[in-house]
């Protein structure tokens, strides 16, 4: 933009102003690696799909890029019952939302007691809270499998949904206590003149102020834990309690290595279902912080 | 006034559940795993106080080194490139695409959501050499080369699962630096361009150190999630072939539960947690040198 207006004549700026047509030319270089990159990035998801509509002899004889002959479901069909898929997904579900909700009530009380409520040493608990974010997992999975089993819960998912609560909270409370220090002292005074009781302040002033962030925050807990594969291998010790990321590691081997189909249609069904699921929040997630921004 | 947020009674009851479960799942257990280092047994057979039998006998382990040393080298080049990636996404979103990037931005994002175990299947699949040819190796077989077992040979092995973990990570790191970088003032660069600073200085000049502390605190995460990878290696080559690939996280697993020494194994785990605190503190005391100069 300076070549044209400036009428200095440095060398670079004579050589940009000589070639007009050479702004779109320079930028070739760049959309090719840009299309590069979101080829790596999609082309596989839409080879998955693909191939989860094939046959097992189109998988043996025809090349990678073929399109499928047909469009029917029975690898999806296969995939939900043979495969088991269907259980594994309510599994997952079944740990995975009772903890989050657990994560958030749980969380965000003690965010607000941390940051906003005035006590001795509550800076103290809250780095005791921020070093469970860097301890690796393995620290705490013996002792726990040791007390899982001495009082007999190792068949239920209630292991699940005990260590992901705990394991979400240190996160939890860290982000949201950030949030919270982010409201102006003279909201929660102001609130006080008027005569809300504690109780009131944080139901009613604080936990509508940071609603986005416990959006942003559950967002993010829930793709850790339906995504976690460490904790449920640990403490999943029957099959027909193994959660989605248990299932589909076992997947292939309850097919043998050979059956195609089904294993792409269980691989696109949870690519394909996290990827629509993050689309809608997301979506929810702008339109929270939209309407938010117009009320405030 | 003050004395509605000097409130004892609430303070209790909104601390306690988040406490409770805090220390009896995470802090008691890690303390317990401690004491584990000086025993051996399992939760079935009952525990035998050793000494520092544990300790000996990780030094002495091959396979353990081995592991520590993967873990390593794992974690630093994959800092390195996801970071790299990342950054190089970044630049490309505030100076090549600018205003058109919302989309792109979500796209390359994509892969972070999706669940570990589906992409390693997937990863595995594309790099397949037996029974059918996988992607990569059709295209390789074209361009003249010869059918490579990628993930039964150790070397190549390492870098398929360094190839799949940027592929995830990239656009985490790509988001996180973007926003680092949409925070430099506007005229800093519009001034440095009129001065007729190119491209490339413009990057190395102004954008690299205006950039530092969010580039810091990318390397931070990156160093500390790199440290304890467990979830990619088990599923795309668990630890193959034989134990090439093999991190101190998943050799944990591997002797507490497939082995039921559960006092090595916490052992393993303890060296790992030293690990990531060494590296904590590292990156945290050059961070603050950095400061003060």
């Amino acid at each position: 933009m300076t070549a044209a207006t400036a009428p200095t004549t440095t060398k670079r700026q004579r050589r940009r102003s000589r070639r007009p047509l050479s702004h779109s030319a320079r930028r070739i270089p760049g959309w090719i690696g840009l299309g590069l990159v979101l080829l790596t990035v999609i082309y596989p998801m839409f080879w998955i799909l693909m191939g989860s509509f094939k046959t097992q002899p189109e998988f043996l004889s025809e090349p990678f890029w073929s399109l499928p002959q047909q469009w029917n479901f029975d690898n999806y069909v296969s995939a939900f019952t043979e495969g088991g898929l269907a259980t594994y997904i309510k599994n997952s579900v079944i740990a995975v939302f009772p903890s989050l909700a657990l994560i958030l009530i749980f969380g965000s009380a003690a965010a607000f007691a941390l940051q906003v409520l005035v006590w001795k040493g509550r800076s103290v608990v809250l780095i005791l809270f921020l070093a469970g974010i860097m301890v690796p997992t393995q620290m705490i999975l013996l002792p726990l499998f040791t007390v899982y089993y001495q009082i007999g819960i190792t068949s239920t998912i209630w292991p699940l949904i005990i260590t992901y609560t705990a394991i979400g909270l240190p996160l939890t409370v860290f982000m949201l206590a950030t949030f919270m220090r982010g409201i102006p002292r003279e909201v929660f005074e102001a609130a006080t003149i008027d005569g809300a009781s504690i109780w009131r302040i944080f139901a009613n002033v604080t936990l509508p102020l940071v609603r986005n962030a416990i959006f942003t925050v559950a967002l993010v807990q829930f793709f850790f834990l339906w995504n976690d594969l460490l904790i449920a291998l640990t403490f999943v010790t029957s099959a027909d309690l193994r959660t989605i990321q248990v299932g589909l590691l076992n997947f292939t081997g309850q097919y043998g290595a050979v059956n195609y189909g089904p294993l792409f249609a269980g691989i696109s069904v949870t690519v394909f279902g996290t990827l629509a699921l993050y689309i809608f929040l997301n979506k929810k997630v702008m339109t929270g912080l939209t309407s938010g921004a117009v009320k405030g | 006034m003050e004395k509605v947020f000097r409130n004892r009674m609430a303070t209790a009851v909104m601390l306690t559940p988040a406490l409770a479960v805090y220390t009896f799942v995470m802090i008691i257990p890690i303390m317990w795993s401690v004491t584990y280092t000086f025993q051996s047994g399992n939760a079935i057979s009952g525990f035998e106080f050793v000494g520092f039998d544990n300790w000996i006998k990780f030094f002495q382990d091959d396979t353990a080194i081995d592991a520590l040393m993967f873990t390593l080298r794992y974690a630093v080049v994959m800092t390195v490139l996801q970071v790299a990636a990342g950054y190089g996404l970044a630049l490309m979103y505030i100076f090549f695409l600018q205003n058109k990037s919302p989309l792109v931005r979500t796209i390359i994002f994509f892969p972070v959501i999706l669940p570990t175990v589906a992409v390693a299947l997937m990863f595995s699949r594309i790099f397949e050499a037996a029974p059918t040819e996988g992607p990569i190796n059709t295209i390789l077989q074209w361009l003249g080369g010869d059918l490579t077992d990628f993930l039964g040979t150790p070397g190549t092995a390492f870098w398929i699962v360094i190839l799949m973990d940027v592929w995830r990570s990239m656009g985490f790191y790509a988001v996180l630096l973007y926003a680092g970088l949409v925070d430099i003032p506007q005229d800093v660069m519009e001034s440095a361009r009129i001065d007729g600073a190119a491209r490339w200085k413009l990057v190395r000049r102004i954008v690299l150190p205006l950039s530092l502390p969010v580039l810091l605190s990318a390397l931070i995460f990156s160093i500390n999630g790199t440290l304890k990878v467990f979830d990619s290696i088990v599923a795309l080559t668990n630890g193959g072939p034989g134990t090439s690939t093999t991190p101190l996280t998943l050799y944990m697993f591997r002797t507490s539960f497939a082995y039921g020494q559960y006092g090595y194994g916490s052992t393993v785990a303890f060296v790992l947690t030293i690990l990531c605190l060494l590296v904590t503190i590292f990156i945290f005391r050059s961070m603050r040198r950095d400061v003060t100069e």
